[in-house]
């Protein structure tokens, strides 16, 4: 009666088209839930107190040096008008300062991180090519050209602001000073000083700036920037690149020099130290402040009570909230139970 | 005739003249097309639907896609970005995702392009045989013009619409002979010009000095297929262009759901957010710069420009870094899904019919969601909850019932009686009563063989010899089936003539002479026909509904008590009754009755009236034979896909042009309407209506606007309620003389009857189903207009046919019963399955899903940006509201791209919260979805503070472990491409862990798609972070070594691991929390067992109530007028072309062009 049933129209059996598809349906429920935030829980406050511990076991050392009070040392170098002065910050150690020690020079309400700034460079130019050392990048402005139209090398806000003051560190022995040697090698990433910043190769290096002139704010060109080693000169200057790697918020600290060497290689012993600091770089305009720090580093690196107290808190929180949801899962699903 | 002809001239602009193509392109038939070139109006076969060639397709394709707003907006924010002074972003990080976004569209639309070529070339190409020099030569469709005649052969498709002159099916009746098909250029056809009614078409044909009406029923539409005929002839009247199917395509309205409506909402109100965010960090900027930037030496920018400048610049800088609030791949990926789930509903074997090898198709591919959300369903009748098909099932003679066994013994007598002594029986006929056939074959009982004699005469049926079978042709279904029953229990109809009407009595001829033809009418309710036996008695057969029938019974007839009682019971089982009784009538009276009658029939004025009152006259003193009681079958699985979507909160409608009573019988057969609904009709209501519209004339002319108070229910008493109303009741409520159209209610000074429409519906809504009797197409659709006015819900409508297509196009979502005569319905609808009983799948099942997909895809999205772009927001504070990001310029670029999109795209293509067995076992799953709980204002808000909320943790988490810190080897990571890489990190994990926690379906898809989104992640930074690429490309790539170094630090895995542990955690509490307090009904879903038992308590036994006399008063019975104006016209069977031609070529919906 019907015709020969026809089935080319007929679609595909297969689990996918017919929505069939082998799966898992987890369903957030109680048996999960609520052992699984004890056990986050648990986890967190195991996290939170190793972190916690171990930052409270590392020492940090800092000091303000900006200068704003009457009875800093360094208040006389706050003055713009003053030209190489320098400072003395004394301090003392009554215990071992345990090694090694890393120094750092910090700014505070220092906006690395902002966006024109960040902008302002020319990383061809910083990777060592000669064409842009003679027409650097728009960006660099108004660090591109100098006013009589040379190109500035490096160009760009960020290398024009290369943080410039210097410090030495003395330990007080017996009324003498004892200059504690400072390491300033490998402070910067490797990849920084090895990939993303290049000298060009033209030996001698000065020659490759023939035509450029230095950044405005510096005092030196960038292949004199350290003397006592030619290595460490031009892009791949150490204090160069630290400053370059832009911080991520407006209060950093930066690298300056690791103390690893001699005696102090256990750091610093307990005793009175004073710290020699060439004061160049103006930050009261701003209101900024400038300091330094000396600290030890642990596994996790320096001390921060942030991370170990979030993860206390919030491991406690998990479990506190898994008793509360075991109180409203057992008052909901079986009501009648006492 | 004559009168409908002289209303024809109107027709005058669309002339074609048969086999003459010269003719078609005569100067008045052209139509200047450019400039000077002038074209025939008539346009070639040949058919072009695709858009796009080689050299147009970019220019279009892309002018196409920049028409939509959101393209045209990341092209303004590309513009803006490469303004230097207010560029915050590079170039690319727009212009990758656009580019991305524009070439996914293009790709679409060029696959559907190209297979529109293909299509075209494959149809322009099909053969056909077209009369050409006087013989059929085979020529390509694209060179049929209009007017030239086709023939065509059983199963061709049609080329173009053509007017059918001959067909080789015997009970065909032409026009044309063959033979005289190359009689050229004499038929003349006037008809309307091309338009896209699929429904309509009105001509006149002149054809040897006569004038013919032509109507839709004379015309194959192209995109059919010729069936059940051999061969037949046509003449091309429309072609290619022209053809109605070819204006319906491509132009059909764009139907929105109501998610796209909040979801542009959604994204306006963003952009405004977007706006504010924007302004309000430039003002930060401004006074930031005032008090810090402009001391701070080192950020001297050579610039003279003031702080309110800085912070004009900086507003558009924000506009661009936060422009991904905006998500810009939203739309690109909501077709996609869409398109996704329409596959899955083409492609579901449970949908596809495989009598007719009809799989379901979605021809909308953007309304799948709103198939969640269905609350009103209206529904044709005929075709669709009914097959059309008349069986006869029972019948009481005498006050014997047959057809039901005795009770008890239903197992035992199931095999249907053998018919094969009877060689004119119809094999398909079955009974299931032997008794029945015994007691005829007996002939004792003379009561049964008038029964039978009766059912053989009193009809309008009209018959056709073919080869050895007779083949019927009835008005009404029902008049087929009766006659078809008399015809295999012995009382063989076998030809009549004008006055003449010859049956088979068992073994003998008899022809009987035809004296008249009182046929039916809605108001009469009953036929009667005259006759006189050879013999020469003269005798009245009459058959009709109880309540005329009885009302009119001589009192000496008997049975009338269990007639009744059996009445009752065929219409307690839903069963269509007709009475039927004979009268004798002696020759003096008939005489009189003649004059009379001849009297009547001349007269001028309401002769319909006089008729009436003339055959009232001889229609008395009837002596009652029995009744015969038909079942209206249904197609499967109604009454249960209704009392599931019934129990999914969804009203069914019927709309049908069906009497009353059979309407209100079949809503008691599909169980629509049951015994404890109390029903109400249109007439009761009338007065409800009134006092309700007189109450708010009364009231005070403020509380009147004040519609917060909730109006009192109509129907107060407590238990369900039914509607049953007429179209004309419709119209007399809606359109009445008093009341202006429904456009002009709104006016003010009308305002007293723009609520009768309100209280209408709000009273219909009140009522667990509603039907509508009687209705015209157009009042369907107005019907259909007046729930989506006023009660602002979702409604589908489905139907099969012609009639249907005003309503589907009318409703949110159409749907058209595809396999059926006719495609009328099918072209007009969103989505056409076989079976109306696969509609509980598509909603409950497909409808779900999509809704519950598209809700969770949006939430996410919206989610997902938020979290990604507040970041800036956040970071802003602590960088001088400088436009700074917070992370690597590439990972913008991508993010939305390859890192966060793919597996909510999956969720939004697979997941499932149940399966579909579940889905169609527990309908109240579907309630959500109707009140539009999973996608509101109210979710869209929460998915944006838990955006804002993630972004914070992801913001501040890294903030405070980076203030002092210094790395394991005294290297300070606290840099700002370190910070990037934590953020980023973070977001990366969190987000791809969010969209975990939100599957609930989870496949190996799934599971491939979130890890693969993390390791590409990771992969792609640490690409971009490797000196390779930097020494290549120096000033794009500049994170240089940051991956590397940063993620070398415990510390700062820590960092991640704390940050995505705080953004995930409260979400997972908050929602095992809710779940536990206010559960969903899905979430009941733990103590399904429970829950199942529930549900098979509540299922009642379907045992049918009997000795309810509730539906006494509403006996469906199963007439309608048939063709005794031409039976006693006397004109020749070869006129009643347009009755007859709808069975010569079954039409039959095949494909869409």
């Amino acid at each position: 009666m019907k015709e020969q049933q026809e089935t080319a129209n007929r679609p595909d059996n297969t689990a996918f088209t017919q929505q069939r598809l082998p799966a898992w349906q987890p369903m957030l429920s109680a048996g999960i839930v609520i052992p699984g935030f004890v056990i986050i829980g648990l986890a967190f406050i195991g996290i939170g107190i190793a972190l916690f511990v171990t930052s409270q076991n590392i020492q940090v050392l800092e000091r303000d040096y900006t200068g704003v009070e009457n009875n800093s040392p360094c208040f006389k170098c706050s003055d713009p008008s003053t030209k190489n002065c320098v400072c003395k910050l004394d301090f003392s150690l009554d215990k071992l300062f345990e090694g090694p020690v890393f120094f750092y020079y910090g700014l505070s309400n220092y906006f690395q991180n902002y966006r024109k700034y960040g902008v302002s460079r020319d990383d061809r130019q910083l990777s060592g090519r000669l064409d842009n050392f003679q027409s650097p990048d728009e960006g660099c402005v108004p660090y591109q050209y100098d006013a009589n139209n040379k190109p500035i090398v490096p160009c760009g806000s960020v290398a024009n602001s290369l943080f410039n003051d210097t410090f030495k560190l003395y330990q007080i022995v017996n009324g003498a000073r004892k200059l504690v040697p400072f390491d300033g090698k490998g402070i910067a990433w490797w990849t920084d000083h090895n990939v993303k910043y290049r000298n060009p190769s033209i030996t001698p290096l000065k020659n490759a700036f023939n035509g450029t002139v230095k950044p405005t704010f510096w005092s030196k060109p960038a292949y004199e920037l350290d003397p006592s080693d030619p290595a460490n000169n031009g892009f791949v200057n150490q204090d160069f690149l630290v400053w370059m790697r832009r911080a991520a918020l407006p209060d950093f600290r930066k690298l300056y020099r690791r103390i690893t060497e001699g005696d102090y290689k256990n750091g610093l012993p307990a005793g009175n130290y004073s710290l020699e600091i060439a004061y160049n770089y103006p930050v009261l305009d701003f209101d900024g402040r400038k300091k330094v720090v000396f600290s030890n580093v642990s596994w996790m690196g320096g001390k921060n009570q942030f991370l170990g107290i979030a993860y206390l808190v919030i491991g406690s929180l998990c479990v506190v909230m898994s008793i509360v949801m075991l109180i409203v899962y057992a008052k909901f699903k079986f009501p009648d139970e006492e | 005739e004559e009168a409908s002809l002289s209303a024809e001239p109107r027709y005058r602009h669309w002339k074609v003249k048969a086999n003459d193509r010269a003719y078609h392109h005569l100067p008045e038939f052209q139509r200047k097309v450019f400039l000077c070139i002038k074209k025939s109006k008539y346009s070639g076969n040949a058919i072009k639907t695709y858009k796009y060639n080689v050299l147009t397709f970019l220019p279009l394709n892309l002018f196409e896609q920049f028409k939509r707003a959101a393209n045209l907006y990341f092209l303004g924010l590309l513009i803006l970005q490469v303004i230097p002074q207010i560029s915050t972003l590079p170039w690319y990080t727009t212009l990758v995702p656009l580019v991305l976004v524009l070439s996914i569209t293009a790709m679409k639309d060029l696959v559907d392009d190209l297979a529109r070529h293909r299509m075209d070339k494959e149809i322009n190409n099909r053969k056909c045989e077209v009369l050409l020099d006087g013989r059929f030569q085979e020529s390509k469709w694209r060179h049929i013009q209009v007017g030239d005649v086709v023939r065509l052969k059983k199963n061709d498709f049609i080329p173009a619409d053509i007017l059918l002159l001959s067909s080789s099916n015997p009970n065909s009746l032409c026009y044309v002979e063959t033979a005289e098909l190359d009689g050229a250029g004499t038929a003349l056809i006037e008809c309307e010009e091309p338009n896209n009614r699929l429904d309509k078409f009105t001509g006149t044909m002149l054809w040897r000095r006569e004038r013919y009406p032509l109507d839709l029923d004379n015309m194959l539409l192209r995109g059919c297929k010729i069936r059940n005929t051999d061969f037949c002839h046509g003449l091309v009247i429309f072609a290619g262009a022209d053809t109605k199917i070819m204006r319906n395509g491509g132009k059909t309205r764009f139907k929105r759901t109501k998610i796209d409506e909040l979801m542009n909402y959604m994204v306006y109100t963003i952009f405004v957010l977007l706006i504010l965010v924007a302004a309000g960090l430039a003002i930060g900027h401004t006074f930031w710069y005032e008090e810090i930037g402009s001391k701070a030496w080192y950020l001297y920018d050579g610039k003279d420009e003031d702080a309110s400048y800085r912070g004009f610049l900086s507003f558009w800088g924000y506009i661009i870094v936060l422009n991904t609030m905006v998500p810009i791949s939203l739309y690109v990926s909501v077709e996609v899904i869409r398109l996704g789930q329409s596959k899955f509903i083409n492609w579901d074997l449970q949908m596809y019919f495989p009598e007719k090898d009809t799989p379901a198709k979605a021809r909308t591919t953007t309304l799948n969601e709103q198939l969640g959300q269905i609350e009103y369903i209206f529904s044709d009748k005929t075709g669709t909850l009914t097959q059309n098909i008349m069986a006869f099932k029972k019948c009481t003679i005498s006050g014997q019932t047959y057809g039901t066994s005795p009770s008890g013994y239903t197992e035992i007598i199931t095999s249907p009686v053998d018919f094969s002594w009877n060689r004119y029986a119809d094999r398909k006929f079955q009974f299931m009563d032997h008794s029945l056939v015994a007691l005829i074959r007996s002939r004792k009982d003379k009561d049964a063989l008038e029964f039978f004699k009766l059912l053989s005469l009193c009809h309008t049926v009209m018959v056709e010899q073919k080869e050895d079978d007779l083949v019927y042709q009835a008005a009404s279904p029902d008049e087929g089936a009766l006659v078809t029953a008399a015809r295999n229990f012995g009382y063989v109809f076998l030809s009549r003539t004008q006055d003449t009407i010859t049956i088979r009595e068992m073994d003998q001829e008899t022809t009987y002479e035809m004296l008249a033809l009182l046929d039916f009418n809605s108001d009469r309710k009953r036929m009667s026909i005259i006759l006189r036996a050879p013999d020469g008695r003269i005798r009245l057969y009459c058959k009709g509904a109880d309540t005329v029938i009885y009302e009119r019974l001589s009192p000496n007839s008997r049975h009338k008590q269990s007639t009744q009682d059996a009445l009752d019971r065929f219409a307690n089982e839903t069963l269509r009754t007709l009475c039927l009784c004979y009268r004798d009538v002696s020759r003096d009276e008939y005489d009189a009755w003649a004059r009379k009658h001849k009297d009547a029939s001349v007269t001028m004025t309401d002769r319909e009236a006089a008729l009436d009152r003339v055959y009232e006259q001889i229609e008395n003193n009837l002596m009652l034979l029995g009744a015969t009681a038909i079942e209206d079958k249904l197609q499967d699985g109604v009454p249960e896909t209704i009392a599931k979507l019934a129990k999914a909160d969804i009203k069914i409608w019927v709309l049908t042009g069906d009497k009353k009573e059979t309407a209100e019988n079949i809503g008691f057969s599909c169980e629509l309407l049951t015994d404890d609904m109390q029903i109400h009709y249109g007439e009761d209501i009338n007065e409800k209506l009134t006092v309700r519209q007189a109450n708010r004339r009364n009231e005070p002319l403020s509380s009147g606007r004040n519609r917060k108070k909730a109006p009192e229910p109509f129907f107060p008493q407590p238990g369900k309620n039914a509607l049953i109303i007429t179209g004309g009741w419709l119209v007399s409520f809606a359109q009445g003389p008093r009341r202006p159209r429904c456009g002009e209610m709104l006016q003010v000074g009308h305002v007293l009857f723009f609520p009768v429409q309100i209280d209408f519906v709000d009273m219909a809504c009140e009522c667990e189903a509603v039907i509508c009797c009687r209705v015209t197409p157009k009042q369907k659709a107005n019907v259909v207009s007046l729930v989506k006015k006023y009660k602002k819900a979702v409604t589908l409508s489905i139907g099969d046919g012609a009639n249907d297509v005003n309503m589907i196009k009318t409703a949110d979502i159409g749907v058209g019963i595809s396999g059926q005569e006719g495609m009328q319905a099918v072209m007009s609808s969103d989505y056409a399955f076989a079976q109306f009983r696969y509609l509980q799948r598509l909603l409950l099942v497909h409808g779900r899903w999509s809704y519950i997909r598209m809700c969770k895809f949006l939430r996410y999205f919206f989610y997902k940006n938020f979290a990604f772009t507040l970041v800036h927001f956040w970071y802003s504070f602590f960088s001088g509201y400088s436009s700074q990001v917070a992370y690597e310029d590439w990972f913008i670029t991508i993010y939305n791209v390859l890192y966060s999109s793919l597996p909510v795209l999956l969720v939004g293509l697979l997941d499932q919260d149940v399966n579909d067995k579940l889905s169609l076992k527990f309908p109240k799953l579907y309630l959500p979805g109707q009140q539009g709980l999973l996608f509101n204002y109210k979710n869209f808000f929460i998915s944006l503070f838990h955006g804002i909320f993630t972004s914070l943790i992801i913001f501040f988490i890294p903030y405070g472990a980076f203030l002092q810190t210094m790395g394991q080897d005294g290297e300070a990571p606290s840099d700002y491409q370190s910070f990037a890489v934590v953020t980023a990190s973070s977001l990366v994990i969190t987000v791809n862990l969010q969209i975990s926690l939100d599957t609930s379906y989870w496949t190996f898809v799934n599971c491939f798609a979130v890890l693969g989104s993390i390791a590409i992640y990771f992969g792609i930074m640490f690409d971009i972070h490797s000196a390779g690429i930097h020494v290549i490309f120096p000033s794009i790539f500049t994170f240089t070594g940051a991956a590397s170094n940063a993620l070398r630090q415990p510390y700062l895995w820590l960092t991640i691991i704390l940050t995505v542990g705080i953004s995930l955690l409260p979400v997972i509490c908050i929602q095992f929390l809710h779940k536990t307090i206010w559960p969903s009904v899905g979430d009941k879903f733990d103590q399904k067992k429970k829950y199942e038992m529930e549900e098979e308590e509540k299922k009642k036994p379907p045992a049918f109530q009997r000795g309810q006399r509730s539906r006494r008063s509403a006996y469906a019975f199963s007439h309608s007028r048939g063709y005794a104006d031409l039976i006693s016209s006397g004109r020749s069977i070869r006129r009643r072309l347009s009755v007859l031609l709808r069975s010569v070529a079954q039409i039959t919906s095949t494909q869409t062009l």
